[in-house]
């Protein structure tokens, strides 16, 4: 159950950000900002290793007393950071994992399409209708939001 | 009229009359009325509408009273024009038919037509204009064309009534003015005609004029479908398909999609809706089918339909993969894609394998498709090798890698062992008869070889066994002696049967079923029982491994019975293993008898377990060879396939026996290990039409049988060891008594 969802660019600026808890949805944001420099901080760390050889799945980034903060980085340096609440009964490496994984696939069915431009925000708004798949990423979100996939 | 968005304007703006025009002189050239058709055919003729120069102008004055004018010159091209204009502006309705109507009377023949067809298709209706024009105008000339616009002015339902019109009147000249619109310059002409709603139209002519003829086609053919692409259209897809990708199977790349649709003049984000909608495999890059279906898409948006949220039935691409989903995709697949359901189903056929779904047509064509190729590669690949082992031995039911085995051997096999045997002849028993008989003899090894390898080849029981020992050992005399009584020419001359197919492992197996029913009495009983007990088979040779040596015959025979069942069931490694033990001490003793036993167990084990690839390996080396290559093809047997061990024990069994008889120990062994080998290979190449599984069964395999082989050597070295400190252990007695002896 993610309170928080975020996909940060490789420029470290955000294409879709969106948290459950409505109110008080600035102090989210503000976490995922700091959450930026540990993710940074991992994936420096991994030193040389090439990027293929390095894990996506960041895992935890840091715990605040209510909320855990985990990340994910693909390989072209875009950052998932997902921040669930501390009082779900702790929710699995597993399972964020597979999280994780899923809101990569729906990232990559976003990118899929040649009228998405990289560094557009992810949004489903428009006249005409959302992209697709970005209404799918949407959903998708949602559901994570809901419920633990 | 649909085609050139007038229907989306609700009338016929200029630049539908433009794109009606246009569409006109492509009918009226013989092209498909398609939106395409007016992009495509860059030097359509310009509409003969007799004064097609003058319609146009007339156009651009989009004055009526020029049409009367017009119509006199232009023999009606030019009243269509400006009445198009009218039209446009008249009427909105959309119903093809009203033009059509009101066509009708004008347009004496064809262009009646034509309106009373646009119903059904645009492209239909425009041909019908087109024809009109050609053969009409003379005919319509300005009559036709002048009443005609007036009631268009009227009754324009829209702009199919104008297209009608005009497609009746004069389409010539609106063709010309198409034609040329559709090129560029054109299209600048028409947009100084009609700067405000033409404009759109035109530059979307220029790039998408075609698809504004589509999506006036569309329009005509959405009557039936919605979104149903008709031929013309589709033609038209196709042509702008081969602009981008000439190869028609090949994918358009997203980018390249990306900058074609976007001429279109759609929003972006009804772009990559379309885009979302007709990426059915999301590959990020459109087939042919695809690319049809958002071409479609477009143009049914620009004429004013709404994005669907899902993709249309008609427009999902046919995944029809019959062989091999190929990533052609035909996406579009247009169920209803009436219109060429052949073309269809050849473009699918590429597209996406996996996307096959509820087509109805295809699908089922496809499926048929799919079960003749698959039907048809197996079953080549079966009868390569059945036919081979088949008429061989019914023993070599064990696949042997052993070529040599195939056929020839497997028939003198057969016959060898018949005539030894007398008993069963079916091959697996005869085999094993004989090699009772032979495992006294010296090349035991060598049939347990040859087993091996009979066994790798396939199935071919006795034959294979036979052969493969001359393959692999190179003795043929020792086949010969295993089958003793068999001609021993047999045994020689296999040298080998030209494996014919490695793939025949599976065969083998095959084989050994055949074999096994076929086979009838106590060797076949034993052969029968080798393969399931394959694993036994070790344990029961290792006891009466020395003993059996002696009778070599029935003992030899008894054992491998007795082992095989026993064998078969378990674990060759076992078999393997125990043998190999036996082998040891045998060897301490009687090197060659132990061998032999050994072998034709081992082999047995082997030959049950592995293909022959193992025993392939240890063709070369000695007893450590065999060890190992018995162990590795028990190893490899029980990893490879379930078939293949069955006939392979059998074979090697037989085998094992011929070639205990004739080879020496270590041939023996190696042969057996080759056999187990061999054995396992071919079970592994011969997947069945598949060479992707094929080759990655016979990897399994192989690896399977190098770790077997591996376990043997280690086995084999172990025991060497173990005599050599005995032999040392015992030196050292003898030093201690020698003094005592001279005493």
């Amino acid at each position: 159950m993610a309170v928080c969802v975020a996909v940060i660019a490789k420029e470290n600026y955000p294409l879709y950000i969106r948290s459950t808890p409505t109110e008080n949805e600035l102090k989210f944001h503000y976490m995922v900002h700091t959450s930026l420099d540990v993710v940074d901080e991992k994936v420096s760390a991994m030193g040389k290793a090439l990027v293929d050889q390095r894990e996506l799945y960041l895992g935890l980034l840091y715990p605040t007393e209510d909320y855990k903060v985990y990340g994910y980085v693909t390989n072209s340096k875009v950052k998932f950071v997902m921040v669930v609440d501390s009082s779900n009964t702790a929710l699995r490496d597993n399972e964020i994992r597979s999280m994780f994984r899923k809101l990569h696939n729906s990232y990559t069915d976003v990118m899929c399409n040649p009228f998405y431009n990289p560094g557009d925000r992810i949004q489903s708004s428009g006249n005409l209708g959302i992209s697709l798949s970005c209404r799918a990423f949407d959903t998708m979100v949602t559901s994570m939001m809901i419920q633990v996939c | 009229m649909e085609l050139c968005g007038a229907k989306r304007l609700g009338y016929f703006g200029r630049s539908q009359f433009y794109i009606a025009l246009k569409l006109v002189a492509v009918a009226q050239s013989g092209f498909p009325l398609r939106v395409e058709s007016i992009n495509t055919v860059k030097d359509l003729p310009l509409p003969r509408f007799v004064a097609s120069k003058n319609e146009q102008e007339s156009r651009h004055a989009a004055s009526y009273s020029s049409d009367s004018e017009n119509q006199g010159s232009y023999s009606g091209v030019i009243p269509p024009p400006p009445g198009r204009g009218q039209v446009k502006k008249g009427s909105i309705s959309h119903d093809t038919v009203q033009p059509r109507t009101s066509a009708d009377p004008q347009e004496p023949a064809s262009p009646v037509v034509s309106p009373q067809q646009s119903p059904p298709t645009s492209p239909h209706t425009w041909r019908k204009h087109n024809r009109h024009p050609s053969g009409g105008n003379s005919e319509r000339p300005l009559a036709g064309p002048g009443p005609f616009w007036s009631p268009f002015g009227e009754a324009q339902s829209g702009s199919s009534a104008g297209d009608a019109v005009w497609s009746g009147h004069s389409p010539p000249p609106p063709q010309e003015n198409w034609v040329s619109f559709a090129d560029t310059p054109p299209t600048s002409t028409l947009l100084t005609m009609h700067p405000a709603s033409v404009q759109d139209q035109t530059t979307v002519r220029t790039v998408a004029s075609a698809t504004t003829a589509n999506e006036i086609r569309r329009q005509s053919s959405s009557y039936d479908d919605p979104w149903k692409i008709t031929d013309e259209q589709r033609q038209y897809y196709v042509n702008q398909f081969k602009t981008i990708q000439p190869d028609l199977n090949g994918f358009i790349p997203g980018s390249a999609a990306k900058e074609f649709f976007t001429k279109s003049k759609l929003p972006i984000l009804e772009l990559s809706h379309i885009w979302e909608l007709s990426d059915f495999d999301k590959d990020g890059a459109l087939t042919l089918d695809e690319f049809c279906a958002a071409f479609h898409l477009v143009v049914a948006r620009k004429n004013g339909y709404d994005l669907p949220e899902k993709l249309p039935e008609s427009l999902m691409p046919k995944l029809i993969d019959l062989e091999d989903s190929a990533d052609v995709g035909d996406q579009p697949g247009e169920v209803g894609y009436s219109g060429s359901p052949a073309e269809a189903p050849p473009s699918k056929s590429p597209s996406m394998p996996s996307l096959n779904q509820t087509w109805p047509e295809l699908n089922q064509s496809s499926e048929q498709w799919e079960t003749f190729s698959e039907r048809s590669s197996s079953s080549q690949t079966l009868t390569q090798f059945d036919s081979n082992i088949a008429p061989a031995d019914p023993d070599t039911a064990i696949v042997h890698p052993v070529p040599i085995r195939m056929t020839p051997s497997k028939i003198h096999m057969q016959e060898m062992e018949l005539k030894r045997t007398g008993s069963d002849h079916t091959n697996p028993t005869s085999p094993l008869l004989v090699k009772p008989s032979d495992l006294s003899e010296e090349n035991k090894i060598n049939s347990s070889v040859k087993f091996a390898s009979a066994n790798t080849v396939d199935g071919y029981s006795s034959s294979d066994s036979f052969t493969s020992d001359p393959e692999q050992i190179g003795s043929n005399i020792t086949r010969q002696r295993s089958h003793s009584g068999t001609s021993p020419d047999n045994t020689a001359p296999p040298p080998p049967p030209p494996r014919p197919q490695p793939s025949h492992s599976r065969s083998s197996s095959l084989d050994m079923n055949r074999t096994f029913t076929v086979t009838t009495g106590q060797q076949q009983a034993g052969v029968v029982a080798h393969p399931p007990a394959v694993p036994p088979r070790p344990q029961p040779s290792q006891a009466p491994g020395p003993a059996v040596h002696r009778p070599v015959d029935a003992d030899g025979l008894v054992t491998h019975t007795s082992t095989s069942p026993q064998q078969i069931p378990e674990q060759p490694n076992f078999a393997d293993f125990s043998q190999f033990e036996v082998f040891a001490a045998s060897n301490v003793n009687e090197e060659q008898d132990d061998e032999a036993e050994k072998h034709p167990e081992v082999l047995s084990v082997e030959k049950a377990s592995d293909p022959a690839g193992s025993l392939r390996v240890a063709k070369t080396d000695s007893k450590i060879e065999e060890k190992t290559a018995a162990s590795a093809p028990a190893n490899v047997s029980k990893g490879t396939t379930p078939l293949a061990p069955p006939p392979k024990p059998v074979r090697r069994r037989l085998k094992s026996e011929d070639e205990l008889r004739p080879e020496v120990d270590e041939h023996t062994q190696k042969t057996g290990v080759l056999a187990a080998v061999l054995a396992s290979q071919p079970s592994i190449p011969r997947s069945v039409g598949k060479d992707k599984k094929a080759i990655q069964a016979s990897i399994r395999r192989n690896k399977e049988t190098n770790t077997v082989l591996a376990r043997l050597n280690s086995e084999l070295q172990q025991q060497l060891k173990d005599v050599l400190e005995e032999r040392i252990s015992l030196e050292v007695q003898l030093e201690q008594l020698r003094p005592f002896s001279h005493l």
